[in-house]
């Protein structure tokens, strides 16, 4: 069985993102960049399940600029077999990115897709539901955990009341939640391997998908700070200050 | 021009994120249709009827949307999205589950979270853990939103709209609901509270969390968690709160043992007025605090439930 695991490359997630002085956009002029941690934990899981012997190959796709090779390089240390890049440099939105990546789906018809549930830049939230709609697939969303048995997989789901299990038809996607498991770290040895695992470049406009924008990004802006506090002696005083000034008790 | 909004439930209890959904959705201009659907939804079919602005209330009431599942929810709004220049859905689990699927469907663009509508095709979104604030218009002919319903109020009451009931079901067979695990709670939920109480893993254990629930009883509160304590299984993961799970914007915003990671801020830092209690004075959290209270926990938790 065939898992593919599409990453992006994003702001590094202990880095606090800054609004650019013209209010066009973010800045990430030597910004730390990295994978996205939900697409580490999407790797982490099919990886796990390859050692499984559930699946036998592990294809990892990113659609970007040529810099997002860096983070296909760390899906091979970690143990994908192989990566393809659809390169652009245009800023794609989550439903070109799920059209290009169905076209990778028909070429390359792996029983299982596993995404992370969203980035932590565009935080869309988006990628994963919209590729099983165009590859009619059923979808596993917020995953916290898969089981794999007889052309079914099972999927407990996070979701606002508790957790939720449904058993999808495969082929099928899953995104991932945070408590699916814990990504590993790549070994210096496998970092070396991987240089020479294959790396297949495919330009995005060679796969006849409409990439004309369907959002036009018109500003972007500081969110309204908050105004500095006090630090309370103690419990009376804290209790004291939120009866009198802030009458919220 | 009309707008369909989703209506949100939790099997068949509708949730406010509802009501406050439809509030942005007044913001467009446009007459608002509302889809219920799920098992035995009648009585949550007639409370959505008297939400103000509402005009008609569409009850898809069938087995098959009894768990709500994407597919079907999806091909179900599909099927009705010809009548709509926009489709509104809550950013739950629910709707940012089904509503990306009804967006490919459509072949449009989905809006997600919006917190502010500017006019009918232009929209205010958090990007990036909530550091920024994008302004974004959709080209789209169809808008598909969904909203962060904690920046929306709640909508006033009307005189019942009308009622009527859908018959189509659609049911592809490509997902089946197993089971469910509901975290049973007296408390009000997270994303309604007035007041929440989050404790971090400053905790210790889950065994610790009961120190909050007396101050819980006496504010009427709900308890909400960092990933930390998430992850290292105090707490249930639906009491996350952050950038990764719900976001709240109570009046009274209470971290305990939270160190205020960008993450954690993205999902409280709406909060009307925000208590600190950390030891380490220099926590990010005392950042975005009104009030900081640098002390240890299990010292302070005592006292506060007895001064309340
Ligand atoms: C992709 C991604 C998504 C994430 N999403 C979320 C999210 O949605 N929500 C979220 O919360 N986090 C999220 N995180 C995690 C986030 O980065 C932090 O790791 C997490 O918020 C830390 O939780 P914490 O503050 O409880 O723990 P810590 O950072 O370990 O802080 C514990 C705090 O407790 C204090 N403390 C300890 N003992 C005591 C005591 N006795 N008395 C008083 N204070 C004490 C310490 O001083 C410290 O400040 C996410 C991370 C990633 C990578």
């Amino acid at each position: 069985m065939k898992v593919l695991v599409p990453i992006k490359r994003v702001i590094d997630y202990n880095v606090k993102a800054r609004v650019k002085s013209d209010n066009s956009d973010v800045d990430l002029t030597n910004v730390k960049m990295a994978m996205n941690p939900f697409c580490e934990i999407a790797i982490e899981e099919a990886i796990r399940l390859k050692e499984a012997g559930t699946v036998t190959e592990v294809i990892a796709v990113t659609i970007g600029a040529k810099a997002a090779q860096e983070q296909l390089r760390t899906a091979l240390a970690l143990g994908a077999d192989k990566a393809i890049h659809i390169e652009t440099d245009e800023k794609l939105e989550s439903l070109h990115i799920a059209k290009l990546l169905a076209k990778v789906v028909e070429k390359e018809a792996p029983e299982l897709v596993i995404l992370g549930k969203q980035s932590i830049d565009s935080d869309n939230n988006q990628t994963g539901q919209m590729l099983a709609a165009l590859t009619n697939r059923g979808q596993g969303t917020f995953a916290s955990k898969l089981d794999i048995d007889n052309a079914m997989v099972k999927v407990t789901r996070e979701v606002d009341g508790g957790l939720q299990t449904v058993e999808l038809k495969l082929p099928a996607v899953v995104t991932t939640d945070l408590r699916l498991n814990e990504p590993r770290y790549a070994s210096l040895p496998n970092i070396m391997k991987a240089k020479r695992k294959p790396l297949e470049v495919i330009a995005a406009d060679s796969l006849g998908v409409d990439l004309a924008p369907r959002t036009q990004l018109v500003s972007v802006s500081e969110p309204v700070k908050r105004s500095g506090g006090i630090i309370v002696d103690d419990v009376a005083q804290l209790v004291e200050k939120l009866k009198t000034e802030a009458k919220v008790i | 021009m009309k707008t369909l909004v989703i209506a949100d439930h939790d099997n068949g209890i509708l949730k406010p994120e509802t009501s406050k959904t439809i509030n942005a959705a007044v913001k467009l201009g446009n007459a608002i249709d509302v889809l219920v659907l799920g098992e035995n939804i009648s009585e949550m079919a007639n409370q959505v009827a008297s939400i103000n602005g509402v005009a008609t209330v569409l009850v898809a009431d069938n087995a098959i949307y009894g768990h709500q599942l994407a597919e079907n929810t999806a091909d179900l709004v599909l099927s009705l999205a010809g009548d709509y220049s926009h489709i509104v859905a809550s950013a739950t689990t629910t709707g940012k589950n089904f509503m990306p699927r009804v967006a490919a469907l459509l072949d449009v663009a989905q809006i997600s979270e919006i917190i502010d509508v500017v006019d009918a095709e232009t929209f205010k979104r958090p990007i990036y853990a909530g550091n920024a604030i994008a302004t974004v218009k959709s080209l789209d002919s169809k808008k598909v939103i969904t909203v962060r319903a904690s920046s929306f109020d709640l909508q006033t009451e009307q005189a019942a709209a009308t009622v009527s009931a859908l018959d189509s079901t659609f049911d592809n067979h490509l997902s089946q609901f197993v089971s469910v695990e509901q975290t049973e709670s007296e408390r009000p939920e997270l994303t309604a509270a007035e007041v929440v109480i989050s404790g971090g893993r400053g905790m210790q254990n889950g065994e610790n969390f009961a120190l909050l629930n007396g101050i819980a009883d006496k504010l009427g509160a709900a308890i909400g968690a960092s990933r930390a304590a998430v992850d290292a299984g105090f707490v249930a993961n639906d009491m996350q709160v952050g950038q990764t799970g719900k976001i709240v914007a109570p009046n009274l915003y209470i971290a305990v043992g939270i160190s205020g990671a960008i993450q954690h801020l993205a999902g409280m830092k709406d909060s009307k007025v925000i208590v600190a209690i950390n030891k380490d004075p220099d926590a990010p959290i005392f950042q975005v605090a009104d009030y900081g209270l640098v002390a240890d926990l299990f010292e302070v938790l005592p006292q506060l439930e007895n001064a309340l």
